[in-house]
């Protein structure tokens, strides 16, 4: 009697295994280990954490709904507070400890440069969620990043420029990565525009008052534009300075400052303020036919109802890498590093909230210039430039 | 030309104003212990973050400014009490370290009890830009600097002519002296603590409009006040307003005229080269050492 | 002022004893590690201690602070990379040729500002600090800017050191070399007249002490451990930000200087083991991480006064809690 129970239980297991979705939950499986190093506190707080929020509210959902493949998803997050040591420390730690099948994270490039040959050393697949372009140019083997470069947005700008038949430029940035990169990125790509640049400012990571450096601009005969490349409250300050010393040329910021946050410190002075952004910015005006439009809105709407605050587009990276990297997984039938790199790269017409990514071989980011919308800030919201 | 010189001296000023606070802060604690305070900054921060908080909540902005600044005082007596009183005798660099703790530890609290964005509050009066010989200034700029002048008119008021001001500036200079005519050293301390950072939250809820606040605000505007009251001689009431002033002018000169990537270097540059020259400060007091 | 600590009767002994248990827990501390994190855990704990080391000849026994060390780490890192990655130099040539330049800097930025007192020259130093984080922040054709730069590995006669468990026997070599020549400077006449200068300056001039002459020494010492752990350590991390070149990483060494106990060298190497380790821990306190770090930070100040080391080795030493001025 009590043998045959347990031969109709090996049965069952039997069974099970072979239709190894329908019952996975109920087996004892290895979960899926997703490991994140994010700048949740320090000077990139800002972008650490709504990607925080983002992967725990969506590591919940997931879960919610029965996990990838029957198997839980686990995820770890260490705070690397924006330092690239920490970044590579907490790697090690995810890598090496917590044993991590996928690597998401590091918000900002430095921290995700420092890791970079941890990840590629070790065969971890890893999806970065910062911006600029040395980080999939070259091409890195385990390497994968999910937000726009900045010289995309600085491509977006330029064919906005020339729409509007502006062509003397001048650049204000910070003196942060992020801006710096970005501006390099802008006087490299702007002959191709035929894009003048008359002027050249920078203004510090913590300052508290652009008008000098805007002043000089004002200056500067011949301007036709201004283009502040840089993020957090730099931009915002630029943007109320600029008005204030009563700057009337087109004011183009770029895609860091993509978060209602932004409209919310500069006030009036944002108004007529044009930058590139993803989609999420403006889910709710999208056209239906908009491919993205499900996938911002429902992201949109997870994250403030669960949240209470309001949508970044870092928050949607964030997002992106976590979808794009359970994809692969699906993909790749399970959590072989090898197999979900290669289906990674394979990830052809995913809907993310930054665009429609097709990676490839070459490319590992996948997404081009129509990812970016431009947007103009009119009566205090995004609205689309048509 | 002359309108260029004119908006940086304006930007400068502004600038200067909000160190000249965030400095006379550090001097009145230097003053009654010895101390260079590292949570002044928070100070400001908790000024800033607070009023902000307050006004959101529906507060009215005088009444919130007055909650915030109560808040920074409140808070400047605990760590007096709780912090740097329990560690008497300890020496100077330990009490020193214990101010790092406690910023660090405000700073935590400040994201977990607010948040991590940056905010902004309202302008006092309208954000209407006045022309004055060619440069522009802001209302609020006009706030910080009227401000400021009562503050410090205030301030040599309270340490000139009261009986309490005295017995501060007395135990600055000789504590054992204080002690014996009758002044409780542990009640300067405290006073200290909570004078400097209500003055720091002062400076915090000044420049709110102005530069936005957030959780880690408080980390370079008090690192500029530090280098502003040694710029002026710590221990100075004046040395800190014309540090503040020095320093201000020089950062926005710098980026104006010289290099806006190098203007906070460049300050820095100055700072060093006046105390080569004035090992303290520009009108610090030289202390005999004691042998 | 540590004229109590155990020890201290038969210096040469001591000068053994300690680098001896130093060097027995550095051999047995990997029996207790189960992967390469702790390894890296370790080589970092390992870099910042010799920092310390030399930091505190210049704070705990020479009495003068300095908030600008992360400078000179920054410069011995930032100048090992360039030579090594843009000047295709051989790395063990490059820190032989960094070192002594970090040293000639330090010496002439020392001699004038050595002269100030107290927070003056915290200020001059933390001055000194910020502007070479603002210089190798701004100056990206070299350095890469705020996003860093990538540096090739350690490699001494075609041998490349690579992996963290290589990394951990030559870091803990370096920090045993550290520490074996900081007690000799301590115990040589220098370093009587170190001390001496911290009790009184005055006292130690009119003793016959050239204390601007000892000072600048020690200042160049310390500069010297530092920017020595910093081309180590940009070559060991393989990539480098200006991250660790900032005034918050220069007040992180105080901090770990007088954490663990000022004048004791040892103390530095606890100092640096516990608040490098001690961020690892708190990720279990997930967003109350920073809060349990300043309140730890508080507590052990307010507590233990003296810092970890003379504070444990008062209680240990059972001869009743003793009232040493500084």
């Amino acid at each position: 009697m009590r043998f045959r129970l347990l031969a109709t239980a090996a049965a069952q297991l039997a069974a099970c295994a072979g239709i190894f979705t329908a019952c996975g939950g109920a087996l004892a499986q290895e979960p899926i280990r997703v490991g994140a190093f994010l700048s949740v506190t320090g000077g990139a707080a800002f972008l650490g954490d709504p990607e925080q929020k983002t992967l725990e509210l969506y590591a919940e959902r997931v879960n919610a709904a029965g996990g990838v493949l029957g198997r839980k998803l686990q995820l770890t997050v260490y705070d690397s507070a924006g330092d690239a040591e920490k970044a590579r420390t907490f790697a090690k730690r995810l890598i090496e400890q917590d044993k991590v099948d996928v690597l998401v994270g590091g918000s900002t490039t430095g921290e995700t440069m420092a890791v970079v040959p941890l990840a590629e050393q070790a065969g971890v697949p890893f999806v970065s969620l910062a911006g600029a372009v040395v980080i999939i140019e070259p091409v890195k083997k385990w390497v994968f990043k999910t937000p726009h470069t900045d010289r995309m947005a600085c491509e977006k700008i330029f064919v906005d420029m020339q729409a509007r038949k502006l062509s003397k430029v001048a650049l204000i940035s910070g003196a942060g990565g992020f801006d710096k990169s970005m501006r390099g990125e802008c006087l490299k790509v702007a002959p191709k525009y035929r894009i003048e640049v008359l002027a050249d400012e920078t203004y510090g990571a913590a300052d508290t008052d652009m008008t000098a450096q805007l002043t000089k601009i004002k200056g500067t005969a011949g301007v036709q534009a201004v283009l502040n490349a840089g993020f957090g409250q730099g931009p915002a300050i630029v943007t109320r300075n600029y008005k204030q010393i009563g700057l009337a040329l087109p004011l183009y910021q770029s895609h860091g400052v993509a978060s209602k946050e932004f409209i919310k410190l500069a006030g009036d002075a944002a108004e007529g303020v044009r930058l590139p952004a993803a989609a999420l910015l403006v889910a709710d005006v999208l056209p239906d036919s908009d491919a993205q439009k499900k996938v911002v809105v429902d992201y949109k709407r997870a994250y403030e109802g669960r949240y209470k605050s309001e949508v970044s587009t870092f928050g949607g990276h964030a997002y992106d890498g976590l979808m794009l990297a359970l994809e692969a997984v699906k993909k790749a039938g399970g959590t072989d590093k090898a197999k979900v790199r290669d289906a990674l790269e394979g990830i052809k017409g995913y809907v993310g909230t930054g665009g429609v990514v097709n990676m490839s071989a070459q490319d590992h980011m996948g997404l081009d210039l129509t990812a970016f919308r431009m947007l103009e800030v009119r009566k205090g919201d995004w609205t689309l430039v048509k | 030309m002359t309108a260029q010189f004119a908006q940086y001296l304006v930007t400068g000023l502004t600038v200067g104003a909000v160190y000249a606070l965030v400095a006379l802060g550090f001097s009145i604690i230097y003053n009654a212990s010895q101390v260079i305070n590292f949570a002044q900054g928070e100070f400001v921060m908790v000024g800033g973050m607070c009023s902000v908080w307050l006004v959101d909540q529906g507060v009215p902005l005088p009444a919130a400014v007055v909650l915030a600044v109560a808040a920074a005082a409140l808070l400047g007596l605990a760590l007096e009490k709780f912090a740097v009183e329990p560690a008497r005798g300890a020496p100077v660099v330990t009490l020193v370290i214990i101010t790092i703790g406690a910023s660090i530890l405000l700073r935590g609290l400040a994201t977990l009890v607010w948040d991590k964005k940056i905010h902004a509050l309202k302008p006092f009066s309208g954000e209407a830009p006045l022309q004055v010989g060619g440069a522009v200034v802001l209302p609020q700029s006009l706030w910080v600097l009227g401000v400021t002048l009562a503050v410090v008119l205030l301030l040599s008021w309270f340490f000139g002519r009261t009986l309490l001001g005295k017995a501060l500036l007395a135990t600055s200079h000789n504590r054992l002296a204080a002690q014996l005519v009758g002044i409780s050293v542990r009640n300067v301390m405290l006073l200290s603590f909570s004078l400097s950072a209500a003055l720091g939250a002062v400076a915090g809820i000044l420049v709110a409009p102005i530069t936005f606040t957030s959780w880690d605000v408080g980390v370079m505007l008090g690192l500029k006040g530090f280098a502003a009251a040694i710029l002026g001689g710590l221990g100075s009431g004046a040395g800190a307003v014309l540090g503040g002033m020095v320093l201000g002018i020089a950062e926005s000169m710098s980026a104006g005229y010289v290099s806006s990537a190098y203007k906070d270097a460049i300050a820095f540059v100055i700072l060093l080269a006046v105390l080569v020259f004035a090992p303290d400060g520009l009108l610090g007091r030289r202390v005999a050492e004691r042998v | 002022m540590s004229r109590t600590a155990p020890g201290f009767a038969q210096p040469a002994a001591h000068r053994i004893r300690g680098p001896a248990a130093l060097a027995l827990c550095i051999a047995l501390l990997p029996l207790a590690f189960a992967n390469n994190y702790y390894y890296e855990v370790a080589v970092l704990v390992g870099l910042n201690a010799i920092t310390c080391v030399g930091l505190n000849l210049l704070v705990g026994y020479a009495g003068q602070i300095s908030l600008g060390h992360a400078g000179f780490f920054g410069l011995g890192a930032y100048g090992s990379a360039i030579l090594t990655a843009r000047y295709g130099w051989p790395p063990l040539g490059a820190l032989v040729a960094v070192t002594p330049g970090v040293a000639a800097l330090a010496y002439l930025i020392g001699r004038p500002i050595l002269r100030l007192k107290g927070h003056y020259l915290a200020m001059a130093t933390l001055g000194m600090g910020v502007i070479i984080s603002i210089v190798i922040a701004t100056e990206d054709r070299w350095t890469g800017g705020p996003d860093g730069m990538s540096v090739p590995p350690l490699s001494v006669f075609g041998f490349t050191l690579q992996g963290e468990r290589a990394w951990y026997w030559v870091v803990g070599g370096c920090l045993l070399l550290a520490v074996w020549l900081a007690l000799n400077l301590i115990e040589s006449p220098v370093g009587r007249a170190l001390r001496a200068l911290h009790g009184s300056e005055v006292g130690a001039e009119v003793a016959g002490i050239d204390s601007a002459r000892a000072k600048l020494m020690v200042f160049v010492v310390s500069a010297v451990y530092a920017s020595a752990a910093g081309s180590l350590a940009a070559h060991y991390s393989g990539f480098i930000t200006p991250s660790k070149v900032t005034f918050f990483h220069s007040i992180e060494l105080v901090t770990m200087v007088v954490f663990g106990g000022m004048a004791s060298v040892f103390g530095a190497v606890a100092g640096a083991a516990v608040l490098t380790m001690l961020p690892q821990f708190l990720t279990l306190f997930k967003e109350y991480e920073t809060v349990v770090f300043g309140a730890v930070m508080m507590g052990t100040m307010i507590f233990m006064p003296r810092g970890l080391v003379p504070s444990l080795a008062t209680l240990f030493a059972d001869r009743g809690p003793s009232k040493v001025p500084p």
